[in-house]
């Protein structure tokens, strides 16, 4: 016998995980108090992460459908810091640009519209008066959803098509109906709908260039040139959109991608996401003390225990073992709860604002991660506690 | 792993005399055949508690051995020595043939696991597991798979005449009955050695004589046990007595006498006796 090797049996992890759930059995309620912790923690990140993902998936959809080949060139100011105009020919001389499949132009007219002669001239609601081209709706990619856009016929006379929240502002929900606009009559002949790369339409009331020089005082400058052209040759389009424009002073031209503005949103938006996810990661850190809390607490109440499951034989790590796997149990079950909660209000949120519910594998993953790293830290100290305590010294305790 | 000053050799760090009246005549050639073998064994707890000051112990294979005395003797702290749940300030304890001071804490544990039982005041039962896990819990570290746990621990709940037990929680069971039940989870895996401490101290005679029933068929099966008691009864009716005060060991009735078969249970109730005495 004295030449007998004594090395310790391996404990299986299946044993290790038996041993711990009958634990945890044992304290249910405290088990659910300080798991909720947890669940809190990663419910607010997956929840944030899905919400985050979901309207950037919105928005990348948006983008597809309208597209990212659209500039707009407007006059900049004059090295006076002056406004500057475009020439009355810019938008001829667009479209002669080879890749440019589409142009067209609005141009500021000095007037308002009201929708009876009565309303002082001041109230415009925020409403521009805006001479359009004929293919404006084209290059915008618009539509229409009451009445008809301007045609031939009806861009010399006094027509006009408003925009969507134009509309809304006018009160104004069918067509046939007659508006002030300088100082005459004019009927509405269209409603527009949304149009989220260029809402300064959505907020103009939109007559032909003929109709806005005859009646209006039009001078026949545009203020806003649209163009589409191939997705691929944008950036070239954009590099000789001023010259083209005004070859006298490009400097004095501005050109501008609507697009862009949509991408900057979602850049805002992930920043905001940011700082919710550090909510996210501050409750999931008071989580974690509560676990560690209730680890500490147990390690003393459970001193018996582990002064006789070291006379069974269990090594210090073993303890250690053990303790590490209760308290990595316990973080896992709020870490499961929260994933399940998180991704169920960020799927329930999205839909309800009518966006795609995404919630990425990742912030899944990354919750496994979290909780594994939360628990572990949580039940190191309490584990070395427990490994650490003289098997005599545990006995004694009642 | 921190390991205790190798103690010198016997005699020199203590003079024979200072070791009080324990009758000469042992065989001092260590390693011998010894289960237990305590050899000048000090402990000194910290805050200078001498709780034992040279004590000098030897159990062979299949001894049934009371160890009496008063209260603060130092009886539990031998015990814990016996038990390698602690190490002593100096001397040698060497355990199934072990020198404790050789081995590190995997070792030392792998030790318990194998070689020794412990059944204490408390039951230290698990309140949350039927009696056949916290019987099977006690193999854990063992490396005995599940399924062999559980069967060992049946048959050993068997043994302490609880087979008709297995399922019930500690809550639903007599306080003898649960001190069988961690006599149980002691012995599952049949070690050499069995150490009690007072484990009759929670119960009345009735529960009492129980517990030391099943010790007898134990005892009568080949297992060596050391049990503490502060009842002179029980004491008599082990076969051999050593008794400890103030840390050292002033009365052995004498290794090997500790082989006999004791008698009759003292103060059991009649019909517990019969019906304990045959569990086995
Ligand atoms: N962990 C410890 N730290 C300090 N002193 C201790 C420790 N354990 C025991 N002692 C002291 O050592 C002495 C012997 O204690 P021990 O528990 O061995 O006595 P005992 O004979 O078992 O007593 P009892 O019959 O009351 O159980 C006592 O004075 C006790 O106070
Ligand atoms: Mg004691």
């Amino acid at each position: 016998m004295p030449g007998e090797r004594l090395t310790p049996a391996r404990l299986a992890p299946i044993d290790v995980l038996r041993t711990g759930v009958a634990a945890l059995r044992t304290r249910p309620a405290r088990v659910v108090l300080s798991a909720l912790g947890i669940a809190i923690g990663i419910a607010t990140m997956i929840a944030v992460l899905g919400v985050s993902s979901s309207s950037r998936e919105q928005l990348l959809r948006q983008l597809d459908r309208l597209g990212t080949n659209l500039l707009t060139v407007t006059p900049g100011q004059t090295v006076f810091g002056e406004e500057a105009a475009l020439p009355a020919e810019a938008l001829g001389m667009v479209r002669r640009i080879g890749p440019v499949r589409t142009a067209s132009a609005t141009g500021s007219v000095d007037t308002t519209i009201r929708r009876t002669d009565r309303i002082p001239e001041a109230v415009t609601g925020g409403i521009a008066v805006q001479a359009a081209t004929a293919d404006l709706l084209a290059t915008l990619e618009g539509r229409v959803v009451r009445g008809a856009w301007l045609n031939a016929a009806t861009e010399g006379r006094p027509a006009v098509v408003l925009g969507a929240k134009a509309a809304e502002r006018l009160g104004i929900t069918r067509t046939g109906v007659q508006v002030w606009m300088g100082e005459r009559w004019f009927t509405v002949v269209g409603v527009l709908g949304p149009m989220p790369l260029a809402p300064e339409i959505e907020r103009s009331a939109l007559v032909g260039f003929p109709a806005a020089q005859k009646y209006l005082g039009f001078d026949g400058h545009p203020t806003t040139i649209y163009e589409r052209s191939a997705e691929e040759a944008v950036e070239a389009v954009r590099a000789v959109l001023p010259r083209t424009v005004n070859p006298q002073n490009p400097e004095e031209v501005t050109v501008s991608r609507p697009s862009d503005a949509l991408e900057a949103r979602m850049a805002a938006a992930s920043a905001f996401t940011g700082l919710l996810l550090g909510l996210g990661a501050v409750a999931l850190l008071v989580g974690g003390v509560g676990v560690a809390n209730t680890m500490v607490i147990s390690v003393l109440e459970r001193r018996g225990e582990i002064g006789l499951r070291r006379s069974l034989g269990a090594t210090r790590g073993q303890v250690r073992l053990q303790f590490l796997a209760e308290s990595l149990l316990l973080s896992a079950l709020g870490g499961v709860v929260g994933a399940a909660l998180g991704g169920l209000a960020a799927a329930g949120y999205s839909l309800s604002r009518g966006w795609p519910p995404v919630v990425p594998a990742w912030a899944f993953a990354g919750a496994v991660g979290a909780t594994l790293v939360v628990g572990t830290l949580a039940g190191l100290y309490p584990a070395m506690r427990a490994a650490r305590l003289s098997p005599t010294v545990a006995l004694a305790a009642t | 792993m921190n390991r205790p000053i190798r103690p010198g050799l016997p005699g020199t760090a203590h003079a024979p005399g200072a070791l009080g009246d324990v009758p000469p005549g042992q065989p001092p050639a260590p390693g011998g055949p010894y289960v237990v073998e305590l050899r000048e064994v000090t402990k000194v707890y910290g805050g200078g508690v001498r709780a034992l000051r040279g004590v000098d112990l030897v159990m062979e294979r299949g001894e049934l051995v009371a160890i009496t005395g008063p209260s603060g003797s130092g009886k539990s702290t031998l015990l814990h020595l016996i038990g390698t749940l602690d190490r002593p300030t100096t001397g040698t304890v060497r355990i199934a043939g072990h020198d404790v001071a050789g081995l590190a804490d995997p070792e030392l544990s792998a030790l318990r696991a194998r070689h020794l039982g412990f059944v204490f005041q408390q039951f230290h039962l698990a309140p949350g597991l039927s009696a056949l896990d916290n019987v099977a819990d006690g193999l854990l570290y063992t490396g005995t798979p599940l399924r062999a746990r559980r069967e060992r621990a049946a048959a050993a709940l068997e043994r302490v005449g609880l087979g008709h037990r297995l399922g019930h929680r500690p809550s639903g069971l007599s306080g003898g009955e649960q001190q069988r039940v961690a006599v149980a989870r002691a012995v599952a895996g049949d070690p050499p050695l069995l150490l009690a401490d007072e484990p009759t101290g929670n119960l009345d005679s009735a529960a009492g004589a129980e517990v030391l029933g099943v010790l007898r068929g134990l005892h009568a099966a080949g297992t060596t046990i050391a049990v503490i008691t502060h009842d002179p009864e029980i004491a008599e009716w082990c076969p051999r007595q050593v008794r400890v005060r103030d840390g050292r060991v002033v009365g052995d009735s004498g290794t090997g006498a500790g082989r006999r078969t004791p008698g009759p249970i003292p103060k059991a109730a009649p019909t517990l006796r019969r019906e304990h005495l045959d569990a086995r």
